[in-house]
């Protein structure tokens, strides 16, 4: 009963989406007042309708209903409560469940949280954003519905894919969806600009909140996969440009550029087509990511069921959502009037180059996840496109974003001075160049690459730091400031982690016995035994290693290998010590004859830094997001006209401005 | 409208050309440079009876199904089923190759869901697999009269493949 609930609900959520996405829009195209109010009421029913569809299938998963195919093939009832939970998202059906429950979160939010706006806006946003989850629950509907009943019930569930099963996996996609779908408000905001040709600060002002706040929830959520990646697949690595990931972190970098470019055109006006242009492409990007995960046309360690019915429905749904999209802004945006001009040397110039350079290098993301398919597409044969193309593309591009990065902030709208900003970058140019240098030899072998990296974190850095001092001499600045300096501060923390794990990381492969003992970036693990443990629905082997440097004290770890019963894929349960300089990380392989085992041992220097960087990055967003004036004189910008550019920021006012 | 502005919708509509490719494509399918090439031989024991041996040129002057699977493939298991119905269709001979695994797990797997080889040869440290490019399991070759492969068929066997693909190639091959 409670399933056909749900499903009963999500399809009321349905009507009531095409009700959102249709009469809003139509009554502020006719200025019917009475349409438009219809938007509000509207979001915040098919929210609750998604609520009740949503906990309808958690519930099935707490009460084991085996009877549910979708609750059969992914829960079982040894699974613990916990995973059960998880497991709700945990297969196709349920996350796209989750995806369209999250969209009209932020519908709602957007509903509530928008009241200052003029209600044909709101209508016009909600509308979009009704549009588009009708397309997907429609999806659901039709050819992935998690209500499904399986009759005669199981006996028993098949059980969750023992990879899920970990605490991490069960908030990471909802984590990562929230960044993915809560592109689709920027996207909204953009259309609605589109539709009401009224691309202004205004409308960028309203749309940098949730746009950072989509941002913060993908960072959030791409850091938290590559974390769960390398303590989970016991390979030691964070990053494998496994489409999938991809998948997540092309949005991720249009995202980026798009943040900046609204700043722009917030604050001068100007890139008003690009913005609208970044803000289609993010929420296109998230739609291509949903596309290429769940229509199996690339292969993935993330390997999901291939179904082509599903995988037309997305193509179809990806055509209407981003062609038409397109079509609107080819159509509309050559009327938008440009903004001020800005010279050759200018702040704007500078974060168009960023931005440019963010686009080029998701460019060639995409280039590189999708040329396995064009070059089979083409009959020109089949290959796999890996790490070395990705890792030989991105840091060039990635090398001047980085070096522009921790300049940008000082230079001036419209026209800046060279000269005056090297004269305020001297400092950190020689700090940079020196650790650059001093750093690597002092970890034991100077490379390019690791003075490079080295290098340009403490550019990054410094010079924050710097500025960040020289602010605190005029007062104290508002969150924004906190937010961007936050946010280029964790990239450069991010930078120095990735440089130090890719320059100084050691591992050893080596078969090992009880008593044995290997030296990896001077630790010393002695090998103790390896011992069989039951788990509630796994059995493991335990292994015991004791890790000592210099004759310190002992540490414990402790790595398992669980085989579930469910599935006779071993999982690698890998031990880790993690520190603030270095994690040490020990992983069983197989068994070997005897007692002895294959065993990994790595040394990974400040790698905790990668994922802290990330952490920072988030952190800055919200920041960001917290300012004051997202909250004040929303009312008064509505009446900014629409061509005229806003006035120019004093200098005083300027200093505390984020790009 | 200016052409600049239709970029976006040019690039956008080349990409989907291509993802529309692409769904028609089973990025699985890896082609195998042995089809139309002599199936390689090997001699091993046999699963069952390790005192006895099986060699591919036993099966020479008929078609048969080389079967390549193991007790730890999960994908096996899916394939199981399929690979029993077309056993009791009594159509060729089922040959399995046990890929990388233990004797006793292997007989288990077969005790507990029935067999649906008639003869399995047993490839413990996958020198056999190696010889016939095996990559993942399960993984199955169509062998013609002549020794020769004709179709190499990777993933489980579905009941849609046996239909539309192996069954027709399989007549085929049994009237030359």
């Amino acid at each position: 009963m409670i399933p056909e609930l749900g499903h009963f609900a999500l399809i009321l959520a349905l009507c009531v989406c095409l009700v959102q996405g249709v009469l809003p829009i139509a009554g502020a195209h006719y200025g019917r007042r009475e349409w438009i109010v219809l938007a509000r009421p509207a979001a915040q029913v098919s929210f609750l309708l998604m609520l009740g569809a949503f906990v309808s299938l958690a519930w099935s998963f707490y009460v084991n209903d085996f009877s549910v195919q979708y609750v059969a093939a992914h829960s079982n009832s040894k699974l613990p409560t916990l995973f059960r939970f998880g497991a709700v998202w945990g297969g196709h059906e349920g996350s796209l469940l989750l995806w369209v429950f999250l969209l009209s979160g932020w519908t709602v939010a957007v509903a509530q949280f928008s009241r200052t706006l003029d209600d044909t806006m709101v209508a016009r946003v909600i509308g979009v954003l009704g549009l588009v989850t009708s397309g997907l629950v429609l999806f659901i509907l039709f050819t992935s519905n998690p209500f499904d009943r399986l009759l005669p019930a199981a006996e028993d569930g098949r059980d969750l894919n023992p990879l899920l099963q970990d605490p991490g996996l069960v908030f990471h996609p909802p984590v990562l969806y929230m960044g993915y779908v809560g592109f689709a408000v920027a996207f909204a905001f953009a259309i609605a600009a589109l539709l009401s040709g009224r691309l202004d600060a205004a409308w960028a002002r309203w749309s940098r909140p949730w746009t950072t706040a989509a941002w913060v929830f993908l960072t959030w959520g791409i850091a938290a996969g590559s974390w769960w990646a390398y303590y989970e697949l016991g390979w030691g690595g964070w990053w494998f440009w496994d489409p999938v990931e991809n998948a997540s972190f092309m949005p991720w970098l249009i995202g980026t550029a798009l943040i900046h470019s609204l700043a722009v055109t917030e604050k001068r006006g100007t890139f008003k087509s690009w913005t609208v242009l970044l803000a289609i492409g993010a929420f296109s990007l998230s739609l291509l990511g949903t596309f290429l995960v769940r229509s199996g046309v690339l292969t993935s360690v993330h390997a999901f069921a291939t179904d082509p019915r599903r995988g037309i429905f997305i193509l179809v749904l990806l055509l209407l959502v981003v062609g038409s999209s397109l079509v609107l802004f080819a159509w509309r945006a050559p009327k938008v009037a440009l903004g001020g001009s800005f010279a050759l040397m200018s702040r704007e110039s500078l974060l168009l180059t960023g931005n440019v350079l963010l686009v080029v290098s998701c460019a060639s993301v995409l280039l590189g996840t999708l040329y396995p398919l064009i070059i089979d597409a083409l009959k020109l044969g089949k290959i796999s496109v890996g790490p070395p193309y990705f890792n030989a593309v991105f840091v060039p591009l990635m090398t001047p974003v980085l070096f522009l990065m921790a300049a940008v902030p000082l230079a001036r709208w419209k026209n800046t001075d060279v000269k005056e900003i090297a004269l305020r970058m001297w400092i950190p140019g020689v700090l940079a160049l020196v650790a650059g240098a001093l750093v690597p030899y002092l970890m034991g072998g100077w490379t390019v690459m690791t003075n490079l990296g080295v290098a340009l974190s403490v550019w990054i850095a410094s010079s924050g730091v710097i500025q960040v001092a020289r602010r605190l001499k005029s007062g104290f600045p508002p969150a924004s400031f906190w937010g961007m300096h936050m946010g280029h501060f964790g990239i450069a923390v991010f930078a120095f982690g990735v440089t130090m794990v890719g320059g100084f990381q050691e591992e050893q492969d080596v078969r090992m016995e009880p008593g044995d003992t290997v030296l990896v970036g001077g630790y010393q693990f002695k090998m103790i035994g390896v011992k069989d443990v039951p788990g509630p629905n796994y059995s493991a082997s335990r292994g015991a290693f004791e890790v000592t440097k210099n004759g310190s004290d002992a540490k414990i770890l402790e790595p398992e290998k669980r085989t579930y019963f469910s599935s006779t894929m071993p999982m690698t349960e890998a031990a880790i010590d993690a520190g603030f300089t270095r994690d040490v990380y020990v992983s069983l392989g197989e068994p070997l004859e005897g007692k002895a085992w294959a065993i990994r041992v790595y040394f990974k220097p400040f790698v905790d830094w990668i994922w802290g960087g990330c952490f920072l990055m988030a952190l800055g967003g919200l920041f960001a997001m917290s300012d004051r004036r997202y909250r004040l004189r929303v009312k008064e910008s509505v009446v900014v006209p629409e061509a005229a550019s806003p006035p120019v920021p004093k200098r005083g006012r300027l200093k505390g401005a984020t790009p | 409208m200016k052409a600049k502005f239709l970029i976006p919708l040019a690039l956008f509509a080349v990409l989907v050309v291509f993802l529309a490719a692409g769904l028609r494509l089973d990025p699985h399918e890896v082609p195998s440079p042995l089809v139309n090439k002599p199936a390689p031989a090997f001699k091993v024991t046999q699963l069952e009876h390790p005192e006895l041996q099986f060699a591919a040129e036993d099966l020479k002057g008929k078609v048969w199904l080389f079967n390549v699977w193991a007790s730890w493939c999960v994908a096996c298991r899916q394939e199981h089923p399929v690979l029993m119905q077309f056993a009791r269709q009594q159509i060729i001979p089922i040959v399995g190759l046990d890929y990388k695994d233990q004797r006793k797990d292997a007989l288990g797997v077969l005790k507990r869901s029935g067999n649906p080889y008639d003869v399995i040869a047993f490839d413990g440290d996958g020198r056999v697999g190696i010889d016939y490019g095996v990559y993942g399991v399960p993984e199955s070759y169509l062998i013609d009269k002549a020794g020769i492969i004709r179709y190499k068929h990777i993933g489980p066997i579905t009941a849609e493949a046996l239909e539309k693909t192996i069954i027709p190639l399989i007549n085929e091959l049994k009237k030359s």
